[in-house]
């Protein structure tokens, strides 16, 4: 294609990226770099229906020309981001030295909001990933397998928790496992133990959110599977057969390598959708056990009265980071494939 | 017959003026945003009862009205003309400048209003109070009974030995509930229990918090006595599952909101044993102090600063209307109504027990919601036994302060 004709062909989509992704993230940038102006306060007499009280009350006049002239507020570098609920530079390396052993450091780090919600974030990612990719496979082996006329029935059960919206399916559940629910009277019956409870202990809670993402996500896996399932060549396979490979041999040798594009790309999709896990935190009422770098940003700006915009901006940075990283092994395989393929 | 069909037509028109009569509007657009509760629903349909002969009235009632009122407001013209506003929401707004003193309007039109009803900041009314609400106790007397428990507990501390009493008679395994859910809900029970020390949240004057002292160790060592007979899953209680559980006939001893009194005495959602053996009474006491472990909390009327003129007059008349004494007549048990017409009834005598027993009302602080919200989430470490309740007020502080260099507060 000419340059000229590439040009013209991705401009509509290049324009589109600039305004919603470029533009947004640059100004979410630029905005963590800002705190509010100082207040102005000042004491005055307060009443109401329950009696007068001398109260401070912050002077809008006095800082009313400053908001205007400057709406962004107070540069301040990168404060926001080393600031004790964020990266938290002091408190970690002060951990550092006073602490007289390697778990101790790691238990005052872990007290840290920041850290806290990414240990649950990356565990999240690491544990549900691998899970979905294995769980999907199987899956679409199985249902592949399957008689012509079953698999239509089949395969639409298996795409429900998908289908479902996020913070709908962890709603149900979440009234599933509780201790009067279904799930959660079978548990304590299983168990035998009737103070079993799912919401209570930060462990159990970890454990059902983890299984929530991989219940949630498989589909996604399963179906991007078994769509290459139909493309293994079958010539391939019946050689294999002749040769005298097992079913296992054939689905290790033959179909798995034939997948390999696919199982790269639930990979990258997957890391990303898994690192900014969110709905199963608010569905399962869960942020006393387990936060992570999402919820963070939704606390900052709906969690009280008030928006922290510099707050949810450095987490948001964080976390565009924190991906990056995350998909850079991948990436790079990528393009050395790419490269291996054109000439 | 055409005289018949004049006089009905005459009926409608004198009908039609004495509805406008009862409102006086004749222009401008009225847009109501508030929280989602029985008495705002009464307040706001009374006062789209004005509505019509060009005049618009709409209102928006949402729990999340908090998330939108800051930026809903800040737009010029604001998105709402008037919001309903608490003792928090209306300092957050005020932080901004976003609603205007209505001295001049309550002048014209607030003839029938009680002068306790006024909230006045530095001598310039900002907003109008209609109803009361607080957190108090609620009980049940049969089960306290059968526990060998004669009286009502008035301290936190005879709260603890009734549940202690009804746990080791076998009547129930956790008969203690608080609004304990992580976030706002888990940071106001830390305020309410330490409101009952009497001590203050910050060095006065200033911006500085000031919990981290034996007043803070002592709320939150009561906080886990209390959560000890509590489900287990405590930390995912709000007043939704609270109320279901009472009604439920799992609870015992409970401190939920008064607004939540009316439906949990009605006789739906329930049975008959637990509502006509629900009693309630005012918050408890703790720790030989004086002051009910509660804070009080006004509903009222604000209006935004960056609309009309004429419009902020429409909007604050629509509002008078839904607060009328009619209004407060017709829907007597929805809330402790401020405005002449109110009768106390049982629903809500909790609430009164509690005001009447001298607790403070919730600090008017611009920086009380940022505390508010650094309490919520560092607490339930320390309920969970994770730290200590030193590390715990430790990491209020530390949480507290950034946030608040964050706002500007602090320096």
């Amino acid at each position: 294609m000419k340059n000229r004709t590439f040009f013209w062909f991705i401009l509509p989509s290049l324009m589109t990226m600039i305004l919603f992704i470029a533009l947004p993230i640059g100004s979410i940038f630029i905005q963590s770099f800002h705190i509010e102006h100082g207040a102005v306060l000042k004491e005055v007499n307060n009443c109401g229906p329950f009696g007068c009280k001398l109260e401070v009350q912050v002077d809008v006049k006095a800082s009313e020309q400053l908001k205007n002239d400057k709406p962004l507020g107070k540069f301040n570098g990168f404060g926001t981001y080393t600031n004790r609920n964020h990266l938290a530079v002091n408190e970690v390396s002060e951990a550092w030295e006073k602490s007289p052993t390697f778990k101790d450091f790691l238990t005052k780090t872990y007290n840290l909001p920041f850290y806290r919600a990414l240990a649950f974030t990356l565990t999240y990612t690491f544990v549900v990933t691998p899970m979905v990719l294995l769980l999907g496979f199987g899956i679409a082996l199985g249902v592949n397998s399957l008689p012509k006329q079953f698999k239509g029935p089949t395969i639409f059960v298996s795409l429900l928790p998908m289908i479902v919206t996020p913070l709908i399916g962890s709603l149900i559940l979440f009234w599933m496992i509780d201790a009067e629910g279904i799930l959660g009277s079978m548990l304590q019956w299983f168990f035998e133990d009737p103070n079993l409870s799912l919401k209570a202990s930060p462990t159990l809670t970890w454990i059902m959110l983890i299984i929530y993402g991989i219940w949630h996500s498989a589909p996604f896996a399963f179906i991007v599977f078994y769509a290459g399932l139909q493309t293994v060549p079958m010539d391939t396979i019946e050689a294999a057969m002749i040769d005298g490979a097992s079913r296992w041999e054939r689905t290790r040798y033959v179909v798995l390598p034939h997948l390999v594009p696919l199982i790269v790309f639930i990979l990258l999709i997957q890391l990303m959708d898994n690192f900014r896990v969110f709905e199963p935190i608010v569905g399962f009422s869960a942020q006393a056990s387990a936060t992570s770098l999402s919820w963070i940003i939704f606390n900052d700006l709906a969690g009280g009265e008030g928006s922290f915009f510099g707050s949810a901006g450095a987490t948001s940075v964080l976390t565009i980071l924190g991906v990056a990283v995350l998909l850079i092994p991948v990436l790079i395989r990528t393009w050395r494939d790419f490269k291996g393929k054109v000439v | 017959m055409f005289l018949n069909k004049i006089t009905i037509a005459g009926a409608f028109i004198v009908l039609g003026s004495t509805a406008m009569a009862g409102c006086g509007i004749s222009s401008g657009n009225v847009k109501i945003l508030s929280n989602d509760f029985p008495a705002i629903q009464s307040v706001t349909a009374a006062a789209s009862a004005c509505s019509g002969n060009g005049v618009s009235v709409e209102a928006n009632l949402t729990k999340d009205h908090k998330d939108i009122m800051v930026a809903a407001l800040t737009a010029n013209p604001a998105q709402y003309t008037s919001v309903i506003t608490s003792n928090s929401t209306l300092v957050t707004l005020m932080n901004d400048g976003l609603v205007r003193p209505l001295d001049a309007l309550v002048a014209k039109h607030g003839a029938g209003l009680n002068p306790s009803q006024m909230i006045t900041v530095d001598g310039k009314i900002m907003a109008v109070a209609f109803g009361a609400n607080a957190q108090h106790l609620f009980s049940r007397s049969d089960i306290l009974n059968k526990a060998g428990v004669s009286s009502i507990p008035t301290t936190y501390e005879g709260v603890l030995e009734a549940a202690k009493a009804i746990t080791s008679a076998g009547l129930m395994d956790y008969p203690v509930a608080l609004n304990t859910k992580a976030g706002w809900n888990l940071g106001e029970e830390f305020v309410n229990m330490y409101m009952g020390t009497g001590a203050d949240f910050f060095k006065p004057g200033t911006a500085e918090v000031a919990v981290n002292n034996d007043h803070g160790v002592a709320t939150l060592n009561m906080l886990k006595s209390l959560v000890a007979y509590s489900n287990p899953d405590y930390l995912t209680y709000d007043s939704n599952a609270t109320q279901a559980e009472w009604e439920a006939g799992n609870l015992a001893l409970a401190t939920m909101w008064g607004t939540r009194g009316g439906a949990v005495l009605d006789d739906e959602g329930s049975t008959e044993q637990v509502s006509s053996n629900t009693v309630l009474t005012g918050a408890p006491t703790w720790g030989n102090n004086a002051r009910p472990a509660s804070t009080l909390w006004w509903d009222g009327i604000s209006i935004s600063a960056n609309i009309s003129d004429a419009d902020a007059e429409a909007s604050f008349i629509a509002m008078m209307n839904g607060i009328s004494s009619d209004v407060i007549k017709a829907n007597n048990s929805d809330t402790v109504w401020l405005g002449v017409g109110y009768t106390p009834g049982p629903a809500q005598a909790g609430v009164s027990a509690t005001a009447a027993d001298g607790a403070a009302p919730y600090p008017m602080l611009p920086f009380m919601g940022t505390l508010h919200g650094a309490l919520g989430a560092e607490i339930s470490d320390f309920l969970q036994g994770n730290e200590s309740a030193e590390q715990a007020l430790a990491d209020i502080e530390a949480a507290y302060t950034a946030a608040a260099k964050e706002k500007g507060f602090l320096q």
